[in-house]
């Protein structure tokens, strides 16, 4: 039952995260949204208890695909748009 | 206009594939003829506990073959496109005291955990691409608190090269020494003790391939898109 409240309340915080990242006007939050989305990601697949799955989504969704993005702004110079 | 209706659409259209597919799961109370057949070889024959990474590296071996080749592909293309460009030094930043001094206590203890999680892929949760981007993680830190330093480029071009070519013999030795159908058999060596460090046959020298492979690639994949590559 706490399992089950946990699971939909993270999945609720994925999705508006997931509307803000859409919405956002700087890319900087957007991206950042993104690393959010991966962490809570990692931590419904630990509750239904796949820990490989997880330390891999952590490490590479929440980590590496943060910093390239973020280099992939700096060397772009921003990348604004509409 | 109109692109957001049909967007909406889409997403409202994917919804409802992805609610059948929810109805329809249901945990059943025994296990299916393929996961149990897993789940029995990996204790009876391999004899290692963690059976995600007994199908990894020998049941599905050739699936973690592509990976391999995948990730090297990727980070040929990385190299290929971000040239090196001429530095102009002037904009260059240094880290502050934290960074610096958290840093240098911090990398060494990273990827020590990362080193690891690959040697004990077999005993516990993790495995070879998990302690290799742990092993890159290490190195951004590296990367972001000393900008001045400059990465080995020719020691991690040599270890990955390595890493995959081993992978590969190791592959092909299964298929010399037990006969057809033995592709990546970890059987070549000895099969050891239940939840030692040396069990599992050829696993962990598998693993530790593929996670020092894993962690020099991604490592020379932050070093060129940190200033589009340099020489060592």
């Amino acid at each position: 039952m706490f399992e089950t409240i946990t699971l939909i309340a993270l999945g609720l915080i994925c999705i508006v995260a997931a509307v803000y990242a859409l919405i956002t006007k700087k890319t900087l939050n957007a991206v950042i949204a993104s690393g959010v989305i991966s962490l809570l990601a990692s931590i419904i697949f630990l509750i239904v208890a796949a820990p490989d799955v997880a330390m891999t989504e952590a490490s590479i969704g929440a980590g590496l695909t943060t910093v390239v993005f973020l280099y992939a702004i700096k060397h772009t110079k921003g990348g604004e748009d509409e | 206009m109109f692109k957001y209706i049909f967007a909406i659409l889409c997403v409202i259209g994917f919804g409802w594939m992805m609610w059948h597919l929810v109805q329809g799961f249901y945990i059943p109370d025994t296990m299916n003829e393929i996961a149990d057949s897993y789940v029995s070889g990996s204790v009876n024959e391999l004899k290692i506990p963690n059976t995600v990474t007994a199908v990894v590296v020998s049941y599905r071996g050739l699936d973690t073959l592509g990976e391999v080749t995948v990730l090297f592909l990727a980070t040929a293309g990385v190299g290929f496109f971000l040239k090196r460009h001429r530095q102009t030094n002037a904009k260059r930043r240094e880290g502050s005291e934290i960074l610096k001094t958290g840093a240098s206590f911090l990398a060494p203890m990273i990827m020590l955990f990362g080193i690891y999680v690959f040697t004990h892929g077999h005993l516990t949760p993790g495995g070879g691409f998990q302690g290799g981007v742990l092993i890159a993680s290490a190195t951004l830190l590296i990367i972001l608190a000393c900008p001045d330093c400059a990465l080995p480029k020719h020691l991690i071009r040599i270890l990955e090269g390595i890493s995959g070519l081993g992978y590969v013999l190791i592959g092909i030795l299964g298929l010399l020494i037990l006969g057809k159908h033995s592709f990546l058999d970890p059987r070549i060596m000895d099969m050891g003790e239940w939840q030692k460090l040396f069990s599992g046959g050829a696993i962990p020298i598998i693993y530790s391939l593929i996670g020092l492979k894993v962690g020099s690639e991604l490592s020379s994949v932050l070093g060129y898109l940190k200033g589009g590559g340099e020489e060592s």
